[in-house]
């Protein structure tokens, strides 16, 4: 069947995007608050003065003539990421993982010459990537050194943890595993998979694609079964204290797992997709309204992960 | 109050708002719900004829009292070489044409437009009962006396004992036997009605009208006769001896008064020519408000210079585009590029009809895709590089009007209409999408966005909703509430009852 009834969808707590909107961003999340996580410089910023680990920054561009001293800025520097700080959606980023002379490679191998990167950086600043067309700033990160327990899961990209905190609560989890059909992004509607986690565990409860459930990898062939997120009991006080950070009451946290720095805080997003539903063949609403009618309130990132083991468990 | 029901109660407002507005314009001043109503206006002439003789002339007629049957949209005199006013006296119109002196046959016109008004015009009751004026002989006295008492035999009450007079003297004149009527010669039924009815004392009048026949000419004033009942007057026809007014009937005044005086002249004639004609409901409506000088319609738009009102007319058009968006973004789930990319193309449909405009549409955004394309590879600001993009399509659009011009297909003139800063828009967005995204999101979203204009179109070309967001400019409460309520909707998106099939189930269990 094409379409679904509206109250099957109901009966397992599936939260659609009115929904989403009405009842939680526009309730939780002050929009005076956006600046903090629209715009990544500020996020590092306020990450760092909350002692929440994030990738380092490298360097950033703002003005347009600065690009001209880009050779300067890279000098030894082999393996980066270019991203417009306020992106949206994960676009404009550009990775490099290697460097031979003046040539660079993405993670596909493709080549890139300085006059690429340069044009990519002039692209940003004039806002191509922004919401809206605003002028934007170009910043450099270093490239995330990912921890090898998810090489078999990924292809092309750096898998992330994707953690929805509602009110400090971390309350759902998943994996996004770049497929070559994703072309290394790990945006689900694009074709990446989706990891539905465990909260309790941080196992793999279930991976879908493209809205349809799989069993391997389709692009390395490795089970899914068998994945299990390294520092899981990292992530879980690190995407909560994101709460603190941003007084968002509704966010999605992104996590990477950098294999010597342990969990990184990638980016905070307040209008997270719902796609973590499907990733978890379960609805976010039992668990929304769990936090908001029987969750205490005012209590430590810590004390809130030990209830979200407690309630948000799958079994 | 939460924010939820402030939301609720400001949409049933609105909405109420709304709605009773629009229904007393409807109602109470006469605007047509549906487009191409019309009305029956008659063009009513009184030709007054005389023969001058040669003394100060001065000729006053009556004119339709308010409380007729007919409301007066337009009038107009004419009467070469004569001076005009026109008098209030007790309540009553009187148009008064003057002249030192004059010889021989003279015509004056009094021409007016009327239409049916359906409110029950609340009348004054009679006043005090004026002493009796008739003279009567004592045979007519006694003759009457007899005749009377033997309708009031057969009559309940005032109306009855009326209605029932008027038939026995229409019949007995009819078939000219000996009754009350041969006493009363050369006195027509309402005239005697109106003695008899004065010497049983119920109140009663004269009442004169026009009869209404299309192309009727020459005709003569037509005689009713009105009685007081139970706190309402009540017209009787004495040539069918019906009650009501007829509808056929134009009531041109109340009371005996004369209809016309004149001195300084003989052979005065006041003949009547009747003529139908058909006026769009519309414009009788505003006609009659005017009269009335109604303020809801005085500040309207209809106050407005016309050609403002044709600017207004394709403003107002633009809640319904947006209403769809809403609908089809909130409930159906459709993707677009641009929110309201779709009704700025819709309402470019409007001059260039759809099919055309989608021709002119895709072919252009297809060509600035293409240059777009080469142009991303020269390193470009963004600011100059859209820039360039309208320029592009500025020639496009010239481009395509020439060539289409001498291949003979003048509809691809019509090309000017699009607003091409749009254009330009789409074309780098599309661009955009189609870099990062792959030509399947093109797709979607540029699909998405033609669909919601062609629905936008059809729904804004509509001649009912045409008419109605022009002339009832209040229904835009009513759309203002709709769009206030679904902005609080927090239901499923149809494209989300697709988009999480599986998940009804579950696919693990």
């Amino acid at each position: 069947m094409l379409f679904v009834k509206p109250s099957l969808l109901k009966e397992r707590g599936i939260i659609g995007m009115n929904r989403r909107n009405v009842d939680y961003i526009a309730r939780y999340n002050d929009r005076k608050l956006y600046p903090i996580v629209d715009n990544k410089l500020i996020t590092k910023e306020y990450a760092k003065k909350h002692n929440i680990a994030v990738p380092e920054l490298i360097n950033s561009i703002q003005y347009q003539f600065e690009i001209k001293q880009l050779e300067k800025i890279l000098t030894g520097i082999d393996k980066f990421v270019v991203k417009p700080a306020q992106g949206a959606g994960g676009k404009g980023i550009l990775v490099i993982t290697d460097r031979k002379g003046d040539i660079f490679y993405k993670p596909s191998g493709k080549e890139v010459t300085f006059d690429d990167i340069k044009r990519h950086i002039s692209n940003i600043l004039s806002g191509l990537h922004s919401l809206g067309g605003k002028t934007d700033v170009a910043m450099f990160e270093k490239l995330v050194d990912f921890d090898p327990v998810f090489e078999p899961y990924s292809y092309e990209g750096v898998p992330d943890v994707r953690m929805i905190v509602f009110q400090g609560y971390p309350i759902m989890a998943m994996l996004r595993c770049s497929t070559h059909e994703s072309d290394g992004k790990a945006n689900l509607h694009q074709g990446a998979v989706g990891v539905g986690i465990d909260i309790k565990t941080g196992r793999s409860l279930f991976a879908v694609q493209d809205g349809r459930m799989i069993e391997k990898h389709p692009d390395t062939g490795s089970a899914f079964s068998e994945l299990q997120v390294p520092h899981w009991e990292e992530i879980l006080p690190l995407s909560a204290a994101c709460y603190e950070m941003t007084g968002m009451g509704y966010l999605g946290c992104d996590i990477v797992i950098d294999k010597n720095l342990g969990a990184l805080i990638l980016e905070v997003n307040a209008r997270p997709g719902l796609a973590i539903q499907i990733a978890n063949d379960e609805g976010l609403l039992k668990r929304l309204k769990m936090v908001e009618e029987h969750a205490p309130k005012s209590t430590s990132p810590e004390e809130r992960v030990k209830y979200s083991l407690e309630h948000f468990a799958t079994d | 109050m939460s924010s939820r029901s402030q939301v609720y109660l400001l949409a049933v407002i609105f909405f109420a708002l709304g709605i009773g507005l629009t229904l007393y314009k409807n109602q109470s001043l006469g605007f047509p719900l549906l487009p191409g109503q019309s009305e029956e206006v008659w063009t009513v002439e009184s030709k007054v004829t005389f023969e001058a003789t040669g003394d100060p002339i001065t000729v006053s007629m009556i004119l339709p009292q308010t409380g007729s049957n007919m409301t007066v949209l337009a009038e107009s005199f004419s009467a070469p070489n004569y001076g005009f006013r026109v008098k209030e006296e007790n309540g009553q119109r009187r148009a008064i044409w003057t002249q030192r002196s004059a010889q021989g046959p003279q015509t004056i016109y009094y021409k007016l437009d009327v239409v049916k008004n359906d409110e029950p015009s609340s009348l004054a009751p009679p006043s005090q009962q004026k002493p009796s004026s008739l003279t009567l002989t004592a045979a007519q006295e006694s003759r009457a006396k007899d005749f009377l008492s033997k309708i009031k035999a057969s009559s309940a009450d005032n109306l009855s004992f009326s209605i029932e007079m008027v038939n026995q003297l229409k019949t007995s004149k009819e078939s000219n036997n000996r009754s009350v009527n041969s006493e009363f010669k050369k006195k027509s039924v309402s005239e005697l009605s109106l003695i008899l009815l004065e010497m049983e004392g119920i109140p009663s009048r004269l009442v004169r009208g026009v009869s209404l026949e299309d192309g009727r000419r020459k005709q003569k004033a037509v005689d009713l006769i009105e009685i007081y009942n139970e706190g309402q007057w009540i017209i009787i026809n004495p040539k069918n001896g019906l009650e009501g007014t007829p509808d056929d009937v134009f009531v041109w005044q109340r009371g005996g008064v004369s209809l016309l005086d004149l001195e300084g002249g003989v052979k005065s004639k006041v003949r009547f020519s009747t003529i139908e004609n058909d006026q769009p409901a519309k414009t009788v409506a505003l006609d009659k408000s005017n009269i009335e000088q109604s303020a809801f319609i005085d500040f309207s738009i209809y106050s407005l210079p016309t050609e403002s009102q044709s600017a207004f007319k394709r403003i107002l058009l633009v809640p319904i585009g947006a209403l769809v968006v809403v609908l089809l973004r909130i409930i159906v789930g459709l993707k677009t590029s641009g929110t309201f990319m779709p009704i700025l193309i819709a309402l470019a449909f409007i001059d260039t009809t759809p099919l055309t405009g989608l021709a002119i549409f895709l072919s252009i955004v297809s060509v600035g895709l293409w240059i777009r394309g080469y142009l991303s590879r020269m390193n470009l600001l963004l600011v100059a590089r859209i820039s360039a993009v309208v320029i592009i399509v500025i020639g496009l659009m010239g481009f395509m009007s020439v060539i289409s011009y001498k291949l003979g297909m003048t509809q691809a003139l019509t090309v000017t209409f699009f607003p091409m800063i749009i254009l330009a828009w789409t074309i780098e967005r599309m661009s955009i999408i189609w870099e990062e995204d792959g030509p399947k999101e093109v797709m979607m979203q540029g699909g998405g966005s033609l669909f919601v204009a062609l629905l936008a179109y059809f729904a804004m070309t509509n001649p009912v909703i045409e008419h109605i967001t022009f002339n009832f400019p209040e229904m835009l409460l009513v759309i203002l509430s709709i769009t206030l309520v679904i902005g609080q909707y927090n239901g499923y998106r149809l494209t989300e009852l697709y988009r999480f099939r599986d998940l009804a189930k579950g696919q693990k269990g």
